[in-house]
């Protein structure tokens, strides 16, 4: 099967762990994910007052290129990227004379037709390839391992762009138990990490990232898994500067989703990049064994 | 339930209307301020609450009763648009937009609330993109 993805910004930079594990695991699918041709950026948070269709000029004119390269869905990897398509596409669907001046306004594009389907990375590994497939293919079964899964925002709300339930999600801790690790409950999995305030509230963050930490490691959690480039970020560094303000607090390693799952299955460790995180990841896995076997 | 509120914006220069600013809030988000029965579930479940000056349901009452000082508030632009106030409320308001609304009351005059000049240079380059993506958004006219 061949699919289209949407990058966004952060894939290309900060987030190339992300990117280059989930690539590695659709190779080990047998599956081949392309990079759409011409992105631009979607904007990162969606337009949130009525008169302001502007804003949702970005995310829609990537839908019009998904169109144009004759696709009908779209793969994001990024939760914020993911949040910002659905959005736009809900509502120029729901409102056509929305759509009506937006593609008035791009008149060098082609029109929108509202075909696209945009589809989050972890939505389409347990819709379309199943997390039984994967329970299948895993060779180092993540045994030992305390994780946490934490949600964040963009995955889960507004409710029409969810792609799990908005208060009690589970498709992380699913996915957690299919690769063998434990799985740690947690209220704080669908709290705010601080977001944007990451660069001008650094502290705030950082008491963010260590309410959320200190309940897990309270509960025997030993690891955080998350899906969003911005909350990994917000709990790995801000939480390893949170070492700083809280005596004797130690922030433990914050992974991909997708970095565990290429663990798990046995693929090559260079595409999770761990040399890029603030905390060492390679450690627990060595610890429980998990490298070695 | 007069508090002191930090921000250090004009509000005169503003140029508001006497008695309409719920009227405005209630234009650029579409969300009746009315309905709000003042339950506090908006409060109870933000994250943010803490570092706020004004609890997110006294920002509904402000507005409704036409205290534009409501636009100083910290609360504001502590608001980081994670939505839980949103998808908890009883009476089905999107606080998150009326949030916004009042960010864009202000943003919209061309007054920024970020001085991007003073973003220290490692950090710059430290931060993901997306991060500087959404606080231009939100905090830059």
């Amino acid at each position: 099967m061949k699919l289209l993805y949407y990058p966004g910004c952060t894939l290309k930079t900060s987030a190339k762990n992300l990117e280059k594990s989930a690539f590695a695991i659709m190779d080990a699918l047998g599956h081949e994910m392309v990079e759409m041709e011409d992105w631009n950026c979607c904007g990162v948070v969606a337009s949130l007052t009525d008169d302001d269709l502007m804003h949702h000029l970005a995310p829609l004119r990537n839908l019009i290129h998904v169109e144009d390269q004759g696709e009908d869905r779209v793969i994001t990897l990024c939760d914020m990227c993911c949040n910002t398509l659905k959005q736009t596409n809900l509502r120029v669907k729901e409102i056509p004379d929305d759509l009506e001046t937006l593609n008035a306004f791009m008149d060098r594009e082609n029109d929108y037709k509202g075909t696209v389907r945009v589809i989050h990375f972890l939505e389409f590994l347990r819709d379309e390839i199943g997390f039984d497939v994967l329970k299948k293919m895993v060779k180092n079964p993540l045994k030992g391992m305390k994780t946490m899964p934490y949600y964040g925002c963009m995955l889960l709300r507004p409710r029409e762009v969810s792609i799990d339930d908005a208060e009690e999600p589970t498709i992380l801790s699913e996915l957690l138990t299919v690769l063998g690790a434990e799985v740690v409950d947690n209220p704080f999995k669908i709290e705010c990490c601080g977001s944007y305030h990451t660069i001008e509230e650094k502290n705030l963050v950082s008491n963010r990232a260590y309410r959320i930490t200190k309940f897990a490691i309270d509960r025997g959690s030993d690891a955080i898994v998350l899906s969003c480039p911005l909350c990994q970020f917000n709990l790995d560094v801000r939480g390893k500067e949170a070492e700083k303000i809280y005596n004797s607090y130690k922030q433990v390693p914050v992974y991909y989703y997708t970095q565990l799952i290429a663990v798990a299955l046995g693929l090559d460790p260079k595409c999770c990049r761990f040399d890029d995180h603030a905390v060492d990841p390679t450690l627990l896995l060595k610890k429980k064994g998990v490298f070695e076997k | 339930m007069n508090k002191d509120l930090e921000g250090n914006i004009d509000i005169n220069a503003l140029k508001l209307k006497e008695g309409e600013l719920v009227q405005e809030v209630e234009d650029l988000c579409g969300e009746n301020l009315f309905s709000c029965y003042q339950c506090g579930t908006c409060s109870a479940g933000c994250p943010f609450i803490e570092d706020m000056d004004l609890a997110p349901d006294e920002v509904i009452r402000y507005v409704i009763l036409d205290k534009k000082e409501v636009l100083n508030s910290k609360t504001i632009w502590l608001c980081a648009s994670c939505y839980t106030c949103a998808e908890r409320c009883p009476r089905d308001l999107n606080l998150t937009k009326i949030m916004e609304a009042l960010r864009q009351i202000i943003l919209r005059k061309n007054i920024d609330q970020t001085d991007l000049r003073k973003i220290p240079k490692d950090e710059r380059e430290k931060i993901p993109q997306l991060a500087f993506v959404s606080l231009f958004r939100k905090n830059v006219g």
